[in-house]
């Protein structure tokens, strides 16, 4: 049976991780991410999971012990926050090139200095190149169900998979959720295989130093060289896509929930202006939505992305090339140039010749309060515009909830 | 389990001679063995061997007159240290024919 529970997000993500079966966790504490490791641990020293738990002495080792023990033929699952994630990063683009099957949660967090706890999300987006799939969760339903088919992905393509979720809006709050039963849960994600995992009956040198050139093997088989197996890793995240539908569509088959898994719209379907926001963000534009629908008359809808690596750009300009206009709200930004996510929008719909007017809107940084009647007016406010703007001025990023 | 529709490239191999390709493009000294003073040349006997023994890439064979593999040998000059004899030294590539040590 299937069980309904309220709980916290980061006690959401545990009890997942518990329900897949990960058999090695190695983490090093760090808000907002420490009660989801700890729950794990608890479970772990309790008999209640039957895995190993390797306390390590920083993000980089925790990350190093996941990629020796997905090799050796485990599934394997790790967690961190803001710096924590930059520790690894060094792990992040190895883990990646190797394709293992990892599934890592990031509680996102801004990154210091100065020191911030609080959430925003520019740990994942400067991680966004590593080769890493990176999936955005919504609430603590979404946490679960997107945990269950992260690994179910990550070992089906072996690429690493980012459950990325909100620090403190999802990690601490309680909210309801259900969790499926374990049998069910096993049935969906079959054991784990890895296909370079290590055997001392046949033994294998893993990515050693790889030439420039296309080579035979001993055996004279034709092996790529580092170029071919990089863009075998970018062809092939490009082709998970397809399979995170698919993985999905089953999902929903045995569990009713999902039918979204890269882009979830409200309200779009007659929308001429449609915000794209990822996270809680998107979810607290429902209110805004149905405001400016109900009290000023505006078509407007919102458009939560929830796959932000590979970046869905045929869907996303399926979903955007005919609105008027497209407002990006996110937390974080490629610093010198605009919003990281507004950047990668604008390049989805160039390529159309009647592409909607894109605004950029920061907000929230390091927890700064985004306010939901900030939203309305600035979102009223793009709706409304008529004259058109100097391109240079459209294209700056406009920041919201400043106290200067 | 990995799905069949991908092929899922990755840098694994099984380890043997000339795995990391023909690494002997890397020389900068080729090492030469004066034949007349090798201890196993000169004696006629399986004696000595110790340029087959450090040489870290095994490019040397275990001969009566030893030969290097030339595709392989990166140049490290480490035989051409431990021979007890000086019967081995190193020669700078540009000193062959053509300059060109492949």
């Amino acid at each position: 049976m299937s069980e309904k529970r309220i709980d916290s997000g980061n006690a959401a993500a545990a009890l997942a991780v518990q329900l897949a079966g990960a058999e090695v966790i190695a983490a090093y504490p760090i808000t907002p991410q420490t009660p989801l490791t700890e729950k794990l641990s608890e479970m772990i020293a309790a008999g209640k999971m039957d895995a190993e738990y390797v306390a390590v002495e920083s993000e980089h080792s925790a990350l190093g012990v996941c990629i020796g023990a997905a090799s050796a033929g485990v599934r394997t699952f790790t967690a961190t926050s803001s710096n924590g994630l930059l520790y690894m990063s060094e792990q992040l683009h190895w883990a990646a090139g190797a394709r293992l099957p990892l599934v890592m949660c990031v509680v996102n967090r801004g990154v210091g200095a100065p020191w911030s706890v609080w959430n925003d999300h520019q740990d994942a987006i400067s991680q966004r190149d590593t080769g890493w799939i990176q999936v955005f969760a919504k609430d603590h339903q979404e946490i679960v169900d997107m945990t269950l088919k992260a690994f179910r992905l990550a070992e089906a393509v072996h690429i690493p998979v980012m459950v990325n979720y909100d620090g403190y809006y999802l990690s601490h709050t309680y909210m309801p959720f259900e969790l499926p039963e374990a049998q069910a849960v096993k049935d969906f994600l079959p054991p784990y295989r890895y296909l370079h995992a290590l055997d001392p009956q046949h033994p294998e040198s893993l990515n050693t130093v790889t030439l420039p050139d296309a080579r035979r093997d001993i055996h004279g088989v034709r092996q790529g060289g580092y170029m071919d197996i990089r863009h075998n890793l970018h062809q092939e995240m490009r082709q998970a896509m397809e399979l995170w539908e698919e993985i999905d569509a089953d999902f929903r088959q045995r569990f009713g929930r999902g039918g979204a898994p890269i882009l979830d719209p409200y309200r779009c379907e007659d929308a001429d202006f449609v915000v794209v926001a990822m996270g809680t963000l998107a979810n607290q534009f429902h209110d805004v939505v149905d405001h400016l629908r109900e009290q000023e008359g505006l078509k407007v809808g919102v458009l939560a992305l929830q796959m932000y690596r590979p970046f869905p750009t045929a869907r996303i300009a399926a979903a955007l090339q005919n609105v008027k206009g497209v407002m990006v709200y996110e937390k974080g930004l490629s610093y010198g140039n605009q919003g990281a996510l507004f950047a990668d929008l604008k390049s989805a719909l160039y390529p159309y010749p009647n592409h909607p007017r894109l605004h950029n809107y920061i907000v929230g940084l390091g927890g700064r309060d985004i306010r939901t009647e900030d939203l309305q007016r600035t979102l009223k406010e793009a709706c409304l515009q008529e004259q058109q703007v100097a391109p240079e001025q459209q294209d700056t990023p406009q920041w919201i909830g400043l106290q200067l | 389990m990995p799905d069949s529709r991908f092929k899922i490239l990755t840098s694994a191999s099984t380890s043997g001679p000339g795995d990391a390709g023909r690494t002997g493009s890397w020389r900068v000294e080729r090492p030469v063995i004066d034949l007349s003073r090798c201890t196993p040349a000169r004696t006629g006997k399986h004696a000595c061997h110790l340029c087959w023994l450090y040489c870290p890439d095994s490019t040397v064979s275990k001969d009566i007159e030893p030969s290097i593999d030339l595709e392989y040998c990166k140049g490290c000059g480490i035989c051409a240290e431990e021979c007890p004899v000086g019967a081995i030294s190193m020669v700078p590539e540009e000193e062959f024919e053509g300059g060109d040590n492949e």
